[in-house]
């Protein structure tokens, strides 16, 4: 029997959060994370309240603090969480919480919005696709794949500090993946509006963002050539 | 109850609801997006292989007419033939709007976008070749496209209502639709939310299949809500099992596998697919080749200890084209099936994956319905695109890449369409009290009944019911008595229990309301799987081994009440090409 401990608070009739225990009979299995919630929901407490879509680590909804470690509850198995037979399931840490295991991420996608992330291009469209060479599509590689899922800017300290004026590693990975694309045109206005000293300087190049991201993105590095344009912008 | 009003509602926020968001954002009506999620973790997201149009890069003399042939004659002749022409015609511009908006597409060396070849694709007519027309962003393709679309929204500042549930719709006394109602998740409030025209964009339902790629929130909730408000669905037999499923995990392998060269093998390692299939091979369409996985199967050549599945072997492509072309299968693969692709072969199983039935519709959207006289009647204030709409460019089987085009193409053309009719100003009766009432009354009664069963146990059984009597191959007395299991299901499922009361993000009423939408959506499969006797794209019968085109060259026509089913003729007049008329069907 694997022992289960889940963070519970529901603001309708809890004055504070616990700890639950639930014993969760896995037969053995090397299940994913999100299948003991399944299970928990399924067979010992329907209350028990999460996110989850996909089920696969594309859609990004099942972020959750598993045994002190961000990660996606649906690609996490057990073998890489469970410690001496005990899984502790927190919701994300630094966002308010609206019940169990879901947080409020309206910040989280605030700081996203902020950075304008969509393409700027105000040339005339061409007829048909604008062209990009294979070796400048390759650059918005490592950068395009995330999935909001929030785990990295969650997993920063500075986000935890500043999460209404940090845009956090979410936020600024997909502001490189613009800065990074040859079809954007908007470049100047993009650094502009990040040259302060809290956007992008409050990254203490901690790295948790890099430990923690489901999809092996690299947070850090996007934000070093964003520094780095940002320097060169002032020079 | 709240009302608040829009001038459009969309529900669901995927590819083609997003689509359809981006064309009325920019029209200057007041419009809304209700999702049940956040936009960006809609099924669309899973998405993998590409989007397929005949865009003209990997060969520059390719045609949107020998993809509008291939459609036609993968959808085994029940696709609508004026709506694939315009699928197939218009993708072009929708494709290089998605590239103008910033969708991170791949590249060839000429700095064009990407295409692979993917299965039942052919150059002239069928008689050229294998032609490569998925246009790809990797094996991402639906990330990078949900991305972009939501990214437009905001660019473009479409309202969301995310993680907002709709639960049925309100009709006015001229049968009208004009609006839902829906619940706040995150505080229990319910809404009617009042709308001039109401588009549903709310996928699939994969769910009622216990093995499925699709993802939890697949739950057919506007087939269950179009259903309730006696709107008809069509074709809902046609359920496509994709071929490649991971065995055991049910997640998706994209078909763009076997595009860069990889192919199917049994437990003798041979390539079998050369004998179902001579000169397609791995490249069939899914019905095909899903259904000649599970005759090697059936027959012994199952791979594993219980001999229950078949491999997919890539190796021979070798590591550098497996992590540029498919890294995302790659890092699936380890995931889920504990395989490297690099080294050794994928198990994969065919597993339930797209409802190529849906709520019939125009190329416009809007939403039909079927007199006495058997006429089309349009169902004012209701539209549907993407995988819940049966427009009908799928027919029998849905080609591979054709379902991304589907929801770009007909959200837009939904969108555009509403966009005109408001200017031209739609005038409805509001609804009276009493409609609002009756159609709050299924969560009314949910929430005051104490006892019944719990939703896990009846959701379970209903998928076991679907997964064992309505599967790949099916027959006549099997089904009836899977219908008996449903009819049995039923008054359960209508009862079920809702075992938390609470307002605050109550995930378990969200989930008794899915459940009675699975149910809708299984009951309208099983009565016309049962009903139509002959076997045709994705509905395989071994009672009813043939096609049969002087009974069946049509489109069925389901409606909850009495669980009638009727005939629907398929369209055959295209307006630019000639009728391609219906062939025996090999690759």
């Amino acid at each position: 029997m694997l022992q289960v401990s889940v963070y519970r608070f529901n603001p309708e009739s809890d004055a504070a959060p616990q700890m639950q225990e639930y014993q969760v009979e896995t037969g053995g299995k090397d299940l994913m994370v999100l299948d003991v919630l399944e299970m928990i929901k399924a067979e010992h407490d329907a209350s028990v309240t999460y996110r989850r879509s996909c089920r696969e680590g594309v859609c990004g909804s099942d972020g959750l603090n598993i045994n002190g470690k961000n990660g996606l509850a649906c690609i996490t198995p057990l073998s890489d969480a469970v410690k001496k037979n005990k899984l502790v399931i927190r919701p994300l840490p630094g966002l308010p919480v609206v019940r169990d295991l879901v947080v409020d991420m309206s910040l989280f996608y605030a700081q996203y919005e902020k950075i304008e992330p969509y393409l700027q291009n105000n040339s005339p469209a061409p007829a048909i696709e604008r062209l990009q060479t294979p070796e400048d599509r390759a650059k918005l590689d490592g950068l395009y794949e995330c999935i909001l899922c929030a785990c990295c800017s969650t997993s920063c300290p500075s986000f935890w500090w500043n999460p209404d004026r940090f845009v956090g590693p979410a936020g600024l990975l997909q502001a490189y993946r613009f800065l990074a694309d040859s079809r954007d045109q908007a470049t100047d206005e993009r650094l502009a509006k990040l040259d302060d000293p809290f956007s992008v300087f409050r990254c203490h190049g901690i790295q948790n963002c890099v430990n923690v991201c489901p999809k092996g993105l690299n947070p850090t590095r996007a934000i070093g050539h964003i520094r780095t344009m940002l320097l060169n912008r002032a020079a | 109850m709240r009302t608040i009003s829009f001038d459009g509602v969309i529900v669901g926020g995927g590819g083609a609801g997003m689509r359809a968001a981006l064309q009325l954002a920019q029209s200057g009506y007041k419009t809304a997006v209700i999702s049940k999620v956040f936009p960006t973790r809609s099924h669309t997201v899973s998405a993998q292989g590409g989007i397929t149009c005949a865009i003209a890069s990997s060969d520059p003399q390719d045609d949107w007419r020998w993809h509008m042939y291939d459609t036609v004659k993968g959808s085994d002749y029940i696709g609508d033939q004026d709506a694939i022409e315009y699928m197939c015609s218009v993708g072009p511009e929708a494709i290089f709007e998605l590239e103008h908006m910033g969708l991170p597409f791949s590249r060839t060396e000429e700095g064009r976008i990407y295409q692979r070849p993917f299965g039942g694709q052919s150059k002239n007519f069928g008689e050229g070749g294998q032609a490569a027309r998925t246009c790809a962003a990797a094996d991402r393709t639906g990330h990078a496209l949900l991305h972009t679309l939501y990214q437009n929204n905001v660019k473009n500042e479409t309202v969301f209502f995310n993680e907002w549930f709709a639960t049925d719709l309100v009709k006015n006394q001229d049968g009208a639709v004009v609006g839902v109602i829906a619940i706040c998740i995150e505080t229990g409030e319910t809404v009617y939310v009042k709308s001039k025209a109401t588009v549903f964009a709310t996928g699939g339902a994969g769910r009622i299949y216990a093995s499925t790629t699709n993802a939890h929130i697949n739950t057919g909730d506007g087939v269950g809500m179009a259903l309730r408000a006696g709107v008809p669905v069509q074709d809902m037999e046609m359920w496509q099992f994709h071929p490649t499923g991971i065995y055991g995990a049910g997640t998706l392998v994209t078909e763009g596998c076997r595009g860069e060269g990889g192919y199917l093998i049994n437990a003798d390692g041979e390539r079998f697919m050369e004998r179902y299939a001579p000169n397609a091979k791995d490249l069939a369409g899914r019905d095909v080749v899903a259904r000649s996985m599970i005759l090697e199967i059936l027959e012994g050549r199952g791979c594993g200890p219980d001999g229950d599945h078949v491999k997919l072997k890539l190796d021979h492509l070798g590591e550098e084209v497996l992590e540029s072309r498919l890294p995302g299968i790659c890092e699936l693969s380890r995931t889920f099936a504990h395989v490297d692709p690099v080294k050794e072969p994928i198990p994969v199983v065919p597993t339930c994956h797209y409802m190529m039935g849906g709520i019939p519709t125009n190329i416009h959207g809007q939403a039909l319905t079927v007199d006495a006289a058997g006429d089309d009647q349009v169902i004012p204030g209701l539209y549907a695109c993407g995988e819940v709409a049966c427009v009908s460019v799928h027919g029998a089987n849905r080609l591979g890449g054709n379902s991304l085009l589907d929801l770009v193409v007909f959200g837009r053309a939904s969108g555009l369409f509403i966009e005109d009719a408001l200017r031209q100003g739609i005038e409805m009766r509001d609804a009276s009290v009493t409609d609002i009432e009756s159609a709050n009354e299924r969560l009314v009664s949910l929430n005051e009944r104490n006892d019944g069963e719990n939703v896990s146990a009846l959701r379970k059984e209903l998928q076991g019911v679907m997964q064992n009597y309505f599967g790949v191959f099916r027959k006549g007395e099997f089904m009836q008595e899977g219908i008996k299991k449903l009819d049995d299901l039923k008054q359960r499922i209508d009862n079920v229990k809702l075992e938390d009361k609470s307002n605050a993000f109550n995930t378990a009423r969200v989930e008794c309301l899915e459940l009675q939408n699975l149910f809708e959506t299984a009951e309208a499969t099983a009565i016309v799987a049962e009903a139509r006797k002959e076997s045709r794209g994705a509905h395989a019968r071994e009672d009813f081994t043939e096609r049969n085109d002087d009974e069946w060259l049509c489109h069925s026509i389901y409606h909850r009440e009495g669980r009638a089913v009727s005939k629907r003729s398929v369209n055959f007049t295209p307006k630019t090409v000639d009728t391609f008329q219906p062939k025996v069907r090999t690759y």
